[in-house]
């Protein structure tokens, strides 16, 4: 007797198929980086790097230009960036960006086709401006991350309008507001965070917000660290978009034995740590002040604005085009631009809504309070319709009543101070009180917030 | 020519009449019959079915089960918006999601968490239900209630997951989601979240019996195997008197590892080995966050944990450095 029949092979042959349809083939390359024994080693396909190779070769550079001769400012009109370059300097830059975000489309792309180059009738140009600005500022102030290596609009936009990769904040499950069938914003196969079942949008509270990341705590036993497993989930979910954007393991970073310890992690994990405050900064000194600059086709499904994370820039390699600057051949990209410069927008319209923050079991008004609410009173005052509702938030830690009692009296602070600017109690809604997110951490003061907005 | 033991189908099936079981002091009024054979079944095991007792307790289990079934299969259903399709295909990475942290153990709506305690209470009802079964019916045939203890093992581990730790954490967001995948991203965030439950020490035990009960599972199985020919399936009997199969079978052992447990022995080494698998874990993941809140601190406060040479320059923590950029 043969052990397996014919018939009975060909299942066998199928079964194994299947399993395995998921699988990367082997061989795959293995490479030490930490102490021996420790399982500190990088994992690579060599397949997967080959095929990544042709999607990070560079450009060629377009050949050098004179600096002397008149500064652009004195010749072109509505000049906000590049005007201390030369002329030739600055058509060299202009090419340059044509041909790495619209090599199709050219010029016509920003600026208007039969108008005056330096009039902004195209959202194209303000964005791509303002881009500029953000470049400059990223190269010059962010070095922490990005070294002298440097950006260039070709990172992330890589010949295309819209770079590849990028997010906006998911929408709200409809689910989450029927009787049954809530997702908790996690349990589906997200691309973001490598089809596992994590939380799926790990951007809006890491990459815009400023949610604890930590959640391990620093000493053996328990001394008040009150992060959760759901909040664990949100960090892992973060981490995983890392590695894939990254096409790198966990122990690029980390010595996976202890996540949190520093004296075990790798230089790496500090590059990264400043990665995420650098993205933090460009999504909201940069990117979400330019939503109202976008048609509404070019925003997210809950009218935000395509923001960037690890991915925009890396694509699946450890470094952006491994590494490669192509700075070095336009440092006019690299211009040092102390701060961030004012948004476009040029007068804030009157705000429709407003966050003040109280501090730790406290009730009383903060201090800048004041300056806070004053865009929202203009508001209010100059439509006499208008309603102003008033929701407090607590944190998701202590005492649930004590919690709900302090967010009612936070509310009740903000009632009065309105009601003392002139705004009448009628038109005053109060809101019951409410715990702030799950992933955000009692010491988080998003979560002791009081929201005020016009209906 | 194969040996028998290649064959994972059993290649004798026996041909007898109908049997109802032993008398019992409650009479067979609640045994549900008549039996019949199943080929299939004789493949894998005993071809008979049959009869069957379910009793009250066995009702009130199943009805139980089913309410949890329900109640976990029509969230995950609803969370796809009722689409059959898409439920089987998302069906791994759907889930049903205990509260969030802020409840604490208040009772929360049902669409935060209150379905995953109404399923948690009838899922936890049923396997209790069905312990009692399982116990009931050991002593109505006149058995020992190994078999129920054994199960109260696994129900440790479940209660510590689900309710025990929960309730000293003060937060029902501690227990585990409903779902394939998504329990298994919790297990690996409860790890992370604690420290690396690997330097937990009754982690470690209960691996150690995880794999030993395994290890002891093959090399028992193989033996009885191996000896078959010469009768050495018929254990109880060689229990008391012992024959050329059982005599094969220790001197084999002891040829091979010097020592030779016997008979009867081994399915005591088995069964501790089973059980402690279970009630170790339990108490390692009782510990966790209630008693040690960083593992990895624990096991190198305790020297457990080694330290390595150094490899990298020293990485300090940004967040410390002073007159850091954000």
């Amino acid at each position: 007797m043969t052990a397996i029949a014919p018939g009975n092979r060909y299942l066998v042959g199928c079964g194994v198929a299947l399993l395995l349809a998921g699988c990367e083939h082997p061989p795959v390359e293995t490479v030490q980086h930490g102490y021996r024994g420790t399982g500190m080693v990088e994992v690579y396909n060599p397949r997967q790097v080959a095929s990544l190779a042709p999607d990070n070769a560079l450009p060629e550079p377009i050949a050098a230009a004179s600096a002397e001769g008149p500064r652009a400012r004195e010749v072109f009109k509505n000049l906000r960036v590049l005007g201390d370059v030369s002329v030739g300097e600055l058509t060299r830059t202009m090419s340059a960006m044509t041909a790495w975000v619209a090599p199709e489309q050219g010029c016509a792309y920003c600026h208007a086709a039969g108008q005056d180059l330096s009039v902004d009738a195209l959202y194209t140009k303000v964005v791509a401006r303002r881009m500029l600005q953000m470049t400059q500022y990223l190269n010059s102030n962010w070095q922490s991350h990005v070294a002298g290596t440097g950006v260039t609009c070709y990172t992330c936009h890589r010949g295309h309008n819209i770079p590849a990769y990028l997010w906006f904040t998911a929408p709200d499950q409809a689910q989450a507001n029927r009787a049954m069938g809530n997702r908790a914003q996690q349990n589906a196969p997200a691309a973001s965070v490598g089809l596992a079942a994590l939380p799926n949008d790990p951007f809006t509270p890491f990459l815009l917000g400023a949610d604890e990341i930590r959640i391990v705590g620093g000493t053996p036993l328990p001394t008040g660290n009150r992060k959760s497993i759901k909040q664990a989930e949100w960090t892992y979910g973060l981490m995983t978009h890392i590695s894939e954007a990254l096409g790198v393991n966990c122990t690029y970073c980390h010595n996976s034995r202890s996540f949190a310890s520093w004296d075990s992690s790798t230089p790496q994990r500090a590059t990264a740590w400043y990665g995420i405050r650098m993205v933090r900064a460009l999504n909201n000194d940069y990117l979400a002040p330019l939503t109202a600059t976008f048609p509404t086709p070019r925003l997210g499904p809950s009218g935000d604005v395509a923001k960037i994370h690890c991915a925009t820039c890396h694509q699946g390699v450890y470094k952006p085009l491994y590494g490669a600057s192509m700075l070095k051949d336009y440092p006019v990209l690299a211009a040092p631009v102390v701060a961030p410069p004012p948004p476009v927008a040029e007068a804030p319209p009157p705000a429709d809504s407003a966050v003040v923050l109280f501090g730790v079991g406290s009730a009383r008004l903060p201090a800048d309070a004041g300056s806070i609410l004053d865009a929202l009173i203009l508001n209010l005052k100059s439509s006499p319709d208008a309603k102003a509702t008033i929701s407090g938030y607590h944190s998701a830690a202590g005492v649930l009543a004590q919690n709900q009692d302090l967010a009612k009296r936070r509310a009740f602070a903000v009632r009065d101070a309105l009601h003392a600017a002139g705004v009448p109690v009628g038109r005053i809604v109060l809101e019951r009180p409410r715990s702030a997110e799950a992933n955000l951490s009692g010491e988080d003061p998003r979560a002791r917030r009081v929201e005020v907005s016009i209906h | 020519m194969s040996a028998e033991y290649q064959n994972i189908f059993t290649r004798v099936q026996v041909h007898a009449p109908l049997y109802p079981g032993v008398p019992v002091a409650r009479g067979s009024q609640e045994r549900e019959g008549p039996p019949l054979h199943v080929h299939l079944l004789g493949l894998i095991g005993d071809a008979q079915l049959g009869p069957i007792y379910l009793g009250w307790f066995g009702v009130a289990s199943a009805l139980c089960f089913f309410v949890a079934f329900e109640i976990i299969g029509l969230n995950m259903l609803a969370s796809v918006n009722w689409d059959p399709i898409q439920f089987v295909r998302q069906l791994p990475w759907l889930a049903l999601e205990p509260p969030p942290p802020a409840y604490g153990l208040k009772l929360p709506p049902l669409n935060q968490g209150g379905w995953w305690l109404m399923a948690g209470f009838f899922l936890t009802t049923s396997v209790l239900l069905w312990w009692v079964r399982m116990y009931r019916r050991a002593r109505a045939l006149g058995m020992g209630t190994h078999v129920a203890w054994a199960f109260a093992a696994a129900l440790w581990l479940y209660l510590v997951l689900g309710f025990i730790r929960p309730l000293l954490m003060g937060s029902w967001g501690e227990a585990v989601p409903f779902g394939i995948f998504p329990h298994l991203d919790w297990t690996a965030s409860f790890s992370i979240r604690y420290g690396n439950l690997f330097y937990n020490p009754f982690h470690m035990l209960s691996i150690a019996f995880l794999y030993g009960a395994t290890l002891l599972f093959a090399m028992h199985a193989a033996t009885i195997l191996a000896v078959s020919r010469f009768g050495g399936e018929r254990e109880v009997e060689q229990i008391v008197d012992r024959g050329t199969a059982s005599e094969r079978a220790a001197l084999f052992w002891r040829w091979t590892m010097g020592f030779n447990a016997t008979m009867e022995s081994i399915h005591r080494w088995a069964w501790w080995f089973a059980v402690l698998c279970p009630l170790t874990g339990g108490i390692g993941i009782l510990l966790t966050g209630t008693v040690v809140d960083n593992w990895f601190l624990w096991a190198v406060k305790h020297h457990i944990a080694p330290s390595y040479p150094a490899v990298f320059d020293p990485v300090a923590d940004p967040a410390l450095a002073a007159g850091v950029k954000p």
